[in-house]
């Protein structure tokens, strides 16, 4: 336990041959604003010290004056590359208070969309680490690749990036009618050039040089620290909510939960790629057994939840996303809560690239893959 | 007038002959000079601008993308327009720095270039200084780029070009023993430091294939170790634009930010014409011994088109390694020369000068 309680390591005090820098808000491998305080020695980081809240908005506390439908289209912008498993986040807690048994084609159709954004997600993922490693060539074949999940969502839910799809009680709308023909164009697609994307950077001995025993992050401060998704399976911590408690079509699949035991930054990059692999079987499984149905249930124009606390978890393509209700039995909550991933995943931060070199901390940041708007919401 | 586009020496000595004949030598020296400088200054220019075009090119093919292809033909104006735009941009210059180091730093980083330029025959006959030290003097003055780098990176006044300059500082004065170094192998086999000289003696076969194995030893070294001098990916630390920004040039803007992007690229320039040089015979054309015909046919294609797709597919080599691999760590990067390049290097100076001696080279 000695391990994860460093306390919080006073920057101002600075020894000679040492000199703060402030890495972001404006920095290009920050991907956005976040602010890193670095104290540094050299090349060697002493102190990360993350600064948050260039991107607050204030989500949580917006949530409280909207009602349940509209706070949708507000956690799209929290994990904007996950901002489907965000969305039913919100729908499965709804129709859980309100014990709405939602179609078996939303089900399905719900489960699809995940996978189809979790791999979208690692897929800009795989391109932005790439880069921060100075390979850029990676950025161009994943986008190219993502490009073509992006062109299913536009058809389907006619937005790219946050889609807002679902609703309480179901889906906007039924799936576009070349919906199954092109995911599985895609997937066909996909397995082939997937490989490619080893050859090209995994394989490569620089790559390995840099990301093994680099940033290490055992099993124990994992659980300690709350990090979740891949990067806490990276060290072996068995976290996928999709397989703990298992939501919308989850209970019908066969799949594995793809653990590393190391816990450093090659470990977090190779679930990634596993997972790559897994979502393609999830969706393989799912695609052509989507029964036929209505794509939403009939809700009432105004939706209040019963008095109470409720918490819904999903598995967001960077780790357990939860969402705290207290409800007062009004159409508006009166406490929103979020349990964001990336603001745990930042957390260990300082823990796991102290005594690290920049250039490390930069690979190490791209491995826990934190998208900013999440940590400030 | 006598010119033939085999042999520049003829055409270079009519112009010396014409103007001796009608002016005093002081005044020849003087236009000599200044005509050979204004034309080296219009090579490196346009060479400069061309490698910014390929780059972007080469880069954009291998990432599937088209690169520029509007302003021009195929685009090839496009760093033409770029120049222009960066000539008029602002020159912001920062609280504190140093003033004057930051203003020479650019100059220094642009003359180690165009220095280096002046030794190297671009064809038969065709070379602005013919040395009889020509690689001693190329090695020399291509390092006074990294004073250039160290300085703009001190005098920024920043923390990010600090870090960057030091790197660089560290890099540069690492690997420029490796480059030395596996010259150093090819000076042994080639008896003389006379470039010209040099290419002379490739005319059986180059030095590449005359050398033995430690001929090719000295060549896949001399790609790497001139890779990492010249600051280019994957040894582009002292940018490394995900790390630090810019790193060095990070303050810097306008016509001298591109004084620093131009010198990177004739670096590369010179760096793959010293290896086209020494390796693969500069402007001497292909031959392969007893194949009269082809021989003849090879001698057909004019020295300069030799000279320029030798340096361009080392060039080409260059820049697929800056974007297929993710760059190293400092401390990986320093292993890599100090643990590896440097002890193999000293091994095969030894045994080149074991083969020159026994005579077992072709």
């Amino acid at each position: 336990m000695e391990q994860t309680t460093t306390k919080r390591e006073d920057i101002s005090s600075i020894d000679y041959q040492e000199f703060v820098i402030n890495m972001g808000p404006q920095h290009p491998s920050t991907h956005g604003v976040l602010r890193l305080m670095l104290k540094l020695k050299g090349e060697i980081v002493e102190v990360v010290q993350p600064h948050c809240g260039y991107i607050h908005r204030g989500i949580e506390k917006m949530c409280e004056h909207i009602t349940y439908p509209q706070t949708i289209h507000l956690t799209d912008r929290l994990d904007y590359l996950s901002a489907h498993m965000n969305n039913e986040a919100v729908c499965l807690l709804v129709e859980n208070a309100l014990q709405i048994e939602v179609p078996e084609r939303v089900k399905y159709i719900r489960t699809i969309l995940d996978e189809l954004t979790r791999l979208a997600s690692h897929q800009l993922w795989w391109c932005a680490f790439g880069m921060d490693m100075g390979a850029l060539t990676t950025f161009f074949y994943g986008l190219r690749d993502r490009e073509k999940i992006l062109d299913i969502f536009e058809k389907t839910t006619g937005s790219r990036l946050i889609q807002s799809f679902n609703v309480p009680g179901g889906l906007m709308n039924d799936i576009h009618k070349d919906f199954q023909k092109e995911v599985k164009e895609f997937i066909k697609y996909f397995r082939k050039i997937l490989p490619e994307y080893d050859q090209l950077l995994t394989g490569n001995v620089i790559f390995q040089q840099r990301t093994k025993d680099i940033g290490i992050l055992t099993k124990e401060d994992a659980i300690n620290f709350g990090v979740t998704g891949p990067s806490g399976r990276g060290s072996g911590f068995s976290c996928d909510v999709r397989k703990i408690a298992p939501y919308s079509a989850y209970p019908y699949v066969k799949f594995e939960e793809k653990l590393q035991t190391k816990g450093d930054t090659f470990s977090r990059y190779m679930v990634r790629m596993h997972e790559m692999w897994e979502s393609m079987n999830i969706l393989e499984q799912l695609i052509d057994n989507i029964p036929e149905g209505t794509h939403a249930v009939k809700m009432k124009p105004i939706i209040k939840l019963p008095e109470g606390e409720y918490y819904q978890r999903v598995e967001a393509s960077r780790g357990e996303f939860g969402v705290h209700v207290i409800s007062d039995g009004n159409k508006t909550p009166y406490r929103f809560k979020l349990r964001s991933p990336n603001f745990m995943n930042l957390s260990v931060m300082h823990h796991i690239s102290r005594n690290h070199k920049i250039a490390d901390l930069i690979a190490i940041s791209g491995s826990l893959d934190l998208v900013i708007p999440d940590i400030d919401r | 007038m006598p010119f033939n586009i085999y042999d520049f020496s003829t055409f270079t000595q009519w112009i010396h002959e014409a103007l001796t004949s009608a002016m005093s030598p002081f005044w020849v020296v003087t236009l000599e000079i200044l005509f050979v400088g204004l034309a080296f200054l219009l090579f490196y220019a346009v060479i400069g601008l061309f490698l910014v075009y390929a780059e972007r090119r080469v880069c954009a093919f291998m990432q599937c993308r088209l690169g520029p292809n509007r302003v021009g033909f195929q685009g090839l104006l496009q760093t033409v327009a770029d120049l222009i735009k960066l000539l008029f941009k602002e020159l912001i210059t920062i609280k504190y720095a140093d003033k004057l180091l930051f203003n020479i730093a650019p100059f220094l980083v642009i003359i180690g270039s165009f220095l280096a330029l002046a030794a190297i025959p671009l064809a038969n006959g065709l070379h602005a200084v013919d040395l009889n030290i020509g690689v001693f003097y190329i090695m020399a003055v291509s390092s006074i780029g990294v004073i250039g780098i160290l300085l703009a990176g001190w005098s920024s006044n920043s923390k990010y070009s600090l870090i960057g300059a030091m790197r660089s500082g560290a890099q540069i004065v690492s690997y420029e023993l490796s480059v030395g170094l596996s010259i150093i192998t090819m000076v042994v086999l080639a008896g003389t430091m006379d470039i010209s000289e040099i290419v002379e003696l490739q005319r059986g076969g180059w030095f590449l294939f005359k050398g033995h194995i430690s001929a090719f030893i000295a060549f896949i070294i001399f790609l790497v170790a001139s890779t990492a001098e010249i600051n280019r990916g994957p040894f582009d630390l002292a940018e490394a634009e995900s790390e630090l920004t810019a790193g060095f040039h990070t303050e810097y803007s306008g016509i001298k930010f591109a004084f620093f992007f131009l010198a990177e690229y004739m670096n590369m320039f010179i760096v793959a014409s010293l290896g086209a040089t020494l390796f693969l015979g500069g402007w001497m054309p292909f031959h392969v011994p007893f194949w009269e015909g082809f021989n003849t046919v090879m001698d057909w294609i004019p020295p300069f088109v030799w000279y320029i797709a030798k340096t361009g597919f080392l060039i080409f080599i260059i820049m697929w390694f800056k974007w297929t691999f993710p760059r190293l760590r400092i401390d990986q990067l320093l292993t890599l020369e100090w643990k590896y390049l440097l002890p193999f290097n000293l091994f095969n100076v030894l045994l080149m000068a074991l083969l020159v001696l026994l005579g077992l080279h072709f």
